[in-house]
């Protein structure tokens, strides 16, 4: 088990997170695609720290911070999905683009 | 008392205003308040003359009225004999005329404004005798011929009263054009327009003679106009149109006279200049040989009267101009006192018949005795019938040109006598003697009121008698109180009293022979010499002359000169209006297309690449977020490549 | 430093039209005595200003001086001499006047007397102006009411009247505009203080008075109007409102006058003798060709109007004698053409109001009808065709004597001018005739006769035409010291 093959995995989990965020249609699967993306980095946090810095926790300080942040910004994230569900009723992210020009 | 003398046109100034703003309403009030004024003056004028005649020096009263450092212009008053004369003498004749209108102008509907224009007229008349500079009888000059045109058109109804006086102001105006101009130069010449001063140097030579003549005769000018003489006579006649009793007062006795009395004063100049005096001379010779000439055949009683009084105007001028300053007077004088009875006698004539025309008239010496009487009388005197006062002031003109040697105007003015004889007992004959001619207007003729027929018999008197103070017997006659230089004394000449007797009295025994025995027939006569007939009866054809030659002319000048103004210089302007107006459309054209074409050009293309720009913005967060992670797919791929 | 009359003359009309234009727009009454009483305020001040004048001193007096704008040498400086003082006793009358003869307006009321009081504002200031911005800010200040009253109360062809006058106007006074930046940037010490500039008149050079002259020249001979720049006024005078007509003839004329007098002469003496015959000739023609074109006049208006001109020829005759009786006579001449054809103006509106019509040969015999009116009517008649006993006649008189004995002007011209007055007698006389004379037009039967507010507006004018007139005595002592100094000033 080399640095590499943490490296691997975590660049698999973000290219699928990042295929899911561009593709999905529904609003939550986009957030859960974000969500894959976070572990991504999580992973690599950890691993280069493992790594690198053994007798320091700086990366693992990190993730926790990447995961508090996720669960504030899921948060956040499904309240606007669930209120455009209200006004639109629906979530196919499509359909919200009121914000262009 | 002198100092006073203003007060003699003061009062009828006073009548003037009063009328005007106070008592126009009334007749009564306004009748006798101006008649009270003028006896005021009447009064007042004999009081100066009475003083005059105590002491003759001239006395000089001046009061500033422009008066600048550099240029100063006082009014004066001037009295001295012939003043004095004048005064009494205008006074006189307005007091008996107003009078008398009492009784001519009742029941008119503008009888109180009559009075008042009378009231107005003796002031300005008085005003204009009394002057001292010529500047100040300038004014009065001009006043009274308004005068003359408010009464001449006074009853502005009639188309052709209007006329008349329109004609009667433009005309004399013309006349003070000459008169203004020679106020101008004489002003430079002599530095001041008083009278005293002007005779003063001239008398010293100080001023050139070519300035003399040519002042005097601008001045004169004014005379022609005011006095009707030729080529500016075609007014008098017109101004018959007014009430007789004006015809009597303004234009008979005392405002025609104005530029007889002017010429007078501008003695010291025609002596001095024998250019001027033979024009003024010549002027007056042939002015009363034309009129007379045409009195032969007019059939209007007033208009014979009026080239009568035309006539005996250019003998007065005639007498002036030969140097005879004290028989040109006396004439004037005795002529206003004549003239002013024949036209009275007229008004009397047609206040009973209401008509102008003598072809109309015959017999009413029947049945208007007192009238009848008077006329003859006064027409015995303008012929020259001793010793009535015609005769004495006639002779005095005859003897001037007598003593001066000129021989032809001496002819001149007797043919002239002749002819006053003739037509003056043509209208005698024809109004009061023979058979009436138009039986209905003869039936309803009768006397005049007595307001009327006293003025006449007081008239007849003083036609008789004024003459008697110029008698060349008399040791201290007019000649000797009015004078210029030297006290006149002419002996008396028998030979032209003779003379200028059987002239008067041929001329009489003609027109008796044609108009009263009826032996020679006055229209075989005019069917003999039809030609000359004609041109008299046409009066020389001067009007038509003058429409032709400066009226219409004129008129056709004026409508040019507006279509001038409006088809050049306003043309012009709105042409350059347009112009400019042409010039911004242009602008216009080039600002939209050009200037503004460039502006909304560049807005246009940044427009135009922002709507194509606009369209990458899908709202698709997918898509902002595939196209990050392109970007960053081919930064990193150019890192490493 | 005492009471400052002429402010108080030239903005107390401006506190009126506030004050009017803070009336309610339906208590039309109300607004005419406002607007009397703003113009009646600036009359009595004028009568003050007449009484307190010292003629003897041909100073300038009410002098007000205050800083304005320093760095450019801008001041309020006002201040009133011989030339003036009449002047602006004579724009304090006809405006009262005017605004009285003005109380028969009925549309827009509130507009028109808010304007009119503007304009007597504007007109206060031009005569009392001693600084050339304060001169050239009153100047165009009277235009634009003038535009107003004109193209909103006019005839039916006001528009194109109004714009006319207004560019025609215009036009000049950018000339004097562009003649006013020179004298400031050319002159040592750079001031628009007029009264400098004039002091400083024998340091221009021949060329500079020459070349400048012209300019303020062609300012003022539109406004006077001078022939051929006249054409304006025949337009602007038939289709303007009666009592704007007044004042148009009445005092914007004048301007024209008072500018040559003020500015033109003084400052370009050189200048004034150079130009003295052509500007005669000017004088000239207009005189003649005024009179001759009055004469072909059908409207009745229109003929008071081309009067105007001929009688403005008879000033500016004046004007190029260069002497003191002609100015004199110039100066009488405005004074009494201000008082004459500001009363035939009226006369001319009172006829209207009751005819409809100005056409001459439309009436005849109303002296049988309105006989007071044809009184007054052949009063202002005689007074504007020059007889003695009426302020016209010493005026031309005057200006005839100041040519004839100018050096400057050849006696041809006196001779023309006099014929002038014989072809304005024949016209005068010819309009009286056809209106009023001759058998009565029965068509007119309705006619009434002038009534007591119309005396009241012409009875002022008619006691100042006689007066001066018969006694021009007062005016001479308040003319006379301020014109001989004049004439040193140009160094004659």
């Amino acid at each position: 088990m080399t640095l590499y093959h943490y490296l691997i995995l975590s660049a698999i989990l973000f290219v699928i997170g990042m295929y899911g965020l561009l593709t999905r249609r529904n609003a939550v699967g986009v957030l859960m695609s974000i969500e894959l993306m976070f572990n991504a980095a999580n992973i690599n946090f950890v691993a280069f720290s493992k790594f690198i810095t053994p007798n320091e926790f700086i990366g693992q300080i990190f993730s926790i911070f990447v995961i508090t942040i996720a669960a504030a910004e899921a948060a956040v994230g499904l309240a606007i999905v669930l209120l455009i569900y209200r006004n639109y009723k629906g979530i196919e992210v499509d359909n919200i683009n009121f914000m262009k020009w | 008392m002198l100092p006073y003398s203003w007060l003699i046109p003061a009062l009828p100034l006073l009548s003037f205003v009063l009328i005007v703003f106070f008592l126009i309403r009334s007749n009564k009030a306004s009748s006798y308040t101006s008649i009270a004024a003028i006896l005021g003056s009447l009064a007042l004028s004999v009081a100066v003359l009475a003083e005059v005649l105590g002491n003759p020096q001239p006395q000089e009263f001046a009061i500033n009225w422009i008066f600048m450092e550099s240029f100063k212009l006082p009014m004066v008053m001037y009295i001295d004999p012939l003043t004095a004369v004048m005064v009494v003498m205008v006074s006189l004749v307005a007091s008996l005329i107003q009078i008398y209108s009492l009784g001519y102008m009742h029941g008119d509907p503008r009888f109180a404004r009559y009075y008042a224009y009378m009231s107005l007229f003796a002031f300005s008349m008085l005003g204009l005798v009394v002057a001292g500079s010529f500047f100040t009888m300038f004014i009065f000059w001009e006043l009274v011929g308004l005068t003359s045109y408010l009464l001449i058109g006074f009853w502005f109804e009639k188309k052709i009263a209007s006329d008349a006086g329109k004609k009667a102001f433009i005309t004399t105006k013309i006349g003070d054009f000459g008169f203004l101009i020679g106020l101008l130069v004489m002003f430079f010449a002599a530095g001041t327009l008083n009278m005293a001063e002007i005779f003063d140097k001239v008398h010293h030579h100080e001023i050139a003679l070519g300035t003399i003549t040519a002042a005097g005769l601008l001045m004169f000018c004014g005379a022609i106009g005011k006095s009707a003489q030729f080529p500016l006579h075609v007014w008098l006649p017109d101004a018959m149109e007014g009430p007789t009793p004006v015809s009597a007062l303004i234009h008979a006795a005392t405002m025609v006279a104005a530029g007889v009395y002017l010429t007078a004063r501008l003695m010291p100049l025609v002596i001095t200049s024998h250019t001027m005096a033979m024009v003024v001379a010549i002027i007056g010779a042939f002015t009363a040989l034309m009129a007379a000439s045409i009195g032969l055949v007019q059939n209007d009683i007033k208009r014979v009267l009026a080239y009568s009084t035309i006539s005996q105007l250019g003998y007065m001028i005639l007498a002036l101009g030969m140097g005879g300053y004290t028989a040109g007077t006396f004439h004037l004088m005795t002529h206003a006192c004549f003239k002013a009875l024949l036209f009275l006698g007229a008004g009397s004539v047609i206040h009973a018949v209401h008509t102008n025309d003598i072809q109309e008239m015959g017999g009413l010496g029947r049945k208007m005795k007192t009238t009848a009487a008077t006329f003859f009388i006064a027409s015995f005197s303008i012929a020259g019938i001793f010793p009535l006062s015609g005769f004495w002031s006639k002779d005095e003109i005859f003897a001037v040109a007598w003593e001066g040697g000129h021989y032809i105007l001496l002819v001149v003015a007797v043919l002239a006598a002749f002819m006053t004889a003739f037509y003056m007992f043509r209208l005698c004959f024809m109004v009061f003697t023979g058979k009436p001619r138009d039986q209905e207007k003869y039936d309803h003729a009768r006397e005049s009121p007595k307001n009327m027929t006293i003025p006449l018999v007081i008239l007849a008197f003083l036609s008789i008698t004024v003459g008697w103070v110029g008698i060349p017997w008399l040791k201290h006659g007019y000649g000797s109180f009015v004078f210029f230089e030297h006290p006149h004394h002419v002996a008396p000449n028998y030979i032209l009293m003779v003379i200028s007797t059987i002239v008067a009295l041929s001329g009489i025994y003609l027109a008796y022979l044609m108009y009263y025995k009826g032996s020679i027939s006055p229209v075989k006569m005019a069917e003999r010499f039809k030609r000359i007939y004609r041109v008299l009866f046409n009066k020389y054809y001067f009007d038509e002359l003058y429409m032709a030659t400066i009226i219409e002319p004129t008129y056709r000048l004026t409508e040019k000169l507006y279509k001038f103004d409006l088809g050049v210089i306003d043309w012009l302007v709105n042409f350059f209006g347009d112009f400019t107006v042409f010039l911004s459309w242009i602008q216009e054209r080039f600002d939209t297309y050009v200037v503004d074409g460039a502006v909304n050009g560049l807005g246009y293309t940044i427009r135009a690449f922002g709507g194509g720009l606009r369209r990458i913005q899908t709202g698709q967060l997918q898509n902002y977020a595939f196209v990050i992670f392109l970007g960053l797919v081919v930064f990193i791929l150019l890192r490493f490549l | 430093m005492d009471f400052p009359i002429l402010t108080y003359m030239t903005f107390i009309p401006l506190l009126g039209m506030i004050v009017v234009m803070f009336t309610r727009k339906e208590s039309v009454q109300l607004i005419r005595w406002e607007s009397a009483f703003f113009s009646f305020i600036p009359l009595v001040l004028s009568i003050v200003m007449l009484a307190k004048y010292n003629g003897s001193v041909p100073d300038f007096q009410f002098i007000e001086q205050h800083e304005w704008i320093p760095s450019i040498g801008i001041s309020y400086f006002m201040g009133a001499d011989g030339i003036s003082v009449p002047m602006l006793f004579l724009t304090a009358l006809l405006s009262f006047v005017s605004i009285v003869a003005s109380f028969n307006i009925q549309e827009r009321v509130k507009e028109y007397f808010a304007f009119f009081l503007l304009l007597e504002t504007g007109m206060m200031g031009v005569f009392c102006a001693l600084d050339f911005f304060l001169f050239y800010v009153f100047w165009e200040v009277m235009l634009v009411p003038m535009y107003f009253l004109i193209g909103v109360w006019g005839g039916p062809r006001k528009e194109y009247a109004a714009i006319k006058f207004f560019l025609y106007t215009l036009f000049g006074s950018v000339f004097m505009l562009v003649g006013i930046l020179v004298l400031y940037f050319a002159v040592e010490p750079h001031t628009l203080n007029m009264l400098t500039l004039i002091e400083y008149n024998s340091t221009y050079t021949h060329a500079f008075q020459i070349v400048l002259f012209p300019l303020f020249f062609i300012a003022f001979a539109i406004k006077v109007p001078m022939w051929p720049f006249h054409t304006w006024l025949p337009d602007a005078h038939v289709e303007a409102p009666t009592a704007v007509s007044v004042i148009l003839a009445g005092i914007l004329l004048k301007m024209g006058l008072y500018g040559l007098l003020r500015i033109g002469y003084p400052m370009f003496p050189e200048a004034a003798v150079y130009y003295a015959i052509p500007i005669g000739v000017i004088a000239v023609i207009g005189i003649v060709y005024g009179a001759l074109v009055s004469m072909a006049q059908k409207d009745l208006k229109k003929l008071v109007a081309y009067s105007s001109v001929s009688h403005m020829g008879f000033c500016v005759l004046g004007l190029a004698a260069l002497s003191v009786t002609g100015f004199a006579g110039c100066v009488f001449q405005m004074f009494s053409h201000g008082c004459l054809t500001g009363a035939m103006f009226l006369l001319v509106g009172i006829l209207y109001d009751r005819a409809h019509t100005r056409e001459i040969a439309a009436f005849g015999g109303l002296g049988v009808k309105l006989p007071l009116y044809t009184g007054i009517f052949t009063l202002f008649a005689m007074g504007s065709l020059g007889l003695p006993g009426l302020s016209g006649f010493v005026s031309e008189f005057m200006i005839f004597i100041g040519a004839f004995g100018s050096s400057f002007v050849p006696t041809w011209m006196v001779v023309l001018a006099v014929l002038g007055v014989v072809l304005t007698a024949g016209y005068i006389l010819r309009m009286v005739q056809r209106i009023f004379l001759g058998p009565f037009n029965t068509k007119w039967e309705g006619l009434t006769e002038i009534n007591g507010r119309e005396i009241f507006t012409l009875v002022p004018l008619g006691i100042l035409t006689i007066l001066v007139g018969v006694y021009p005595k007062p005016l001479v002592d308040i003319i006379s010291a301020t014109l001989e100094n004049l004439i040193r000033v140009m160094g004659m």
